[in-house]
């Protein structure tokens, strides 16, 4: 659009504008020099032999399809879900889970750790 | 002075079923004391510990919900500091939880009445509403 008002306005003077061009110009210039990129390197392709760069599955947040409100510090199977065999707490780029309920998560297990329902470290007899 | 508390505490495995009992009574007398109430109490029974607390592997774990003021959990934990088979306590506020859970609740079934007995109101409303704007 830059462009255009520009040539509009200076049509007179063809070598101003052009002076004028790579200064204002740098920017649809670049976009046509590089070669558009492909959206995402091969992971909207498909899941299975693509890059795993990106988006490896369309993980949902299970407690949004499911509904859950309340995340229970007491339900220790729930939460057992989402701790790794180390007793670290899973990343949700993992599990998928939405960020309010990865908080909410996060902190019933830090509760359920706390009254040694769940380990802090080690796995969980 | 309204606030909810749920106080989970774990006592030591050997303890007598009377014990506990009497334990959870001193409790609640040191509630009403300072003006609260002792809405529900729970045994959650015998459980193995994630880890080992003071040396024991299993504990029995006991539940109380109570209403009152701020300064009760603080008189409660006291209580319970002393007390020698209690092993470890958690104490968490739920009213707020609580009031946010009520107010999902109460979005939900609002939803769900309007959607039960849509058409005679809204179509009474839609051309009632719709016929000024196309005019205007």
């Amino acid at each position: 659009m830059a462009d255009e008002t520009r040539a509009s306005e200076t049509p007179r003077a063809p070598t101003s504008s052009g002076g004028d061009r790579p200064s204002m110009g740098d920017r649809p210039d670049r976009g046509e020099r590089r070669p558009p990129r492909p959206g995402g390197p091969g992971g909207r392709e498909g899941s299975g032999p693509g890059g795993r760069k990106f988006f490896r599955r369309k993980k949902v947040c299970k407690f949004c399809t499911e509904k859950i409100d309340a995340i229970n510090y007491k339900d220790v199977r729930l939460l057992a879900q989402f701790v790794a065999e180390s007793g670290k707490i899973v990343p949700r780029r993992l599990t998928g889970v939405c960020t309010p309920h990865q908080r909410r998560l996060s902190l019933a297990i830090k509760l359920a750790r706390n009254i040694a329902l769940l380990p802090f470290a080690g796995r969980a007899s | 002075m309204n606030r909810t508390y749920e106080l989970m505490f774990i006592v030591r495995p050997d303890m007598l079923e009377e014990d506990q009992d009497k334990l959870i009574s001193t409790l609640e007398t040191a509630v009403t004391a300072t003006g609260g109430s002792l809405k529900k109490s729970e045994k959650l029974g015998k459980r193995r510990l994630a880890y080992s607390v003071r040396k024991f592997h299993d504990g029995i774990y006991i539940l109380l919900t109570v209403e009152g003021g701020g300064g009760l959990i603080h008189e409660l934990e006291r209580r319970l500091r002393v007390t020698e088979p209690v092993i470890k306590f958690l104490t968490v506020r739920i009213d707020e939880e609580q009031k946010r859970l009520d107010k999902i609740k109460a979005i939900k079934d609002a939803r769900r009445k309007t959607s039960a007995a849509p058409p005679p109101v809204e179509a009474a409303a839609e051309p009632a509403g719709e016929a000024p704007a196309a005019t205007a």
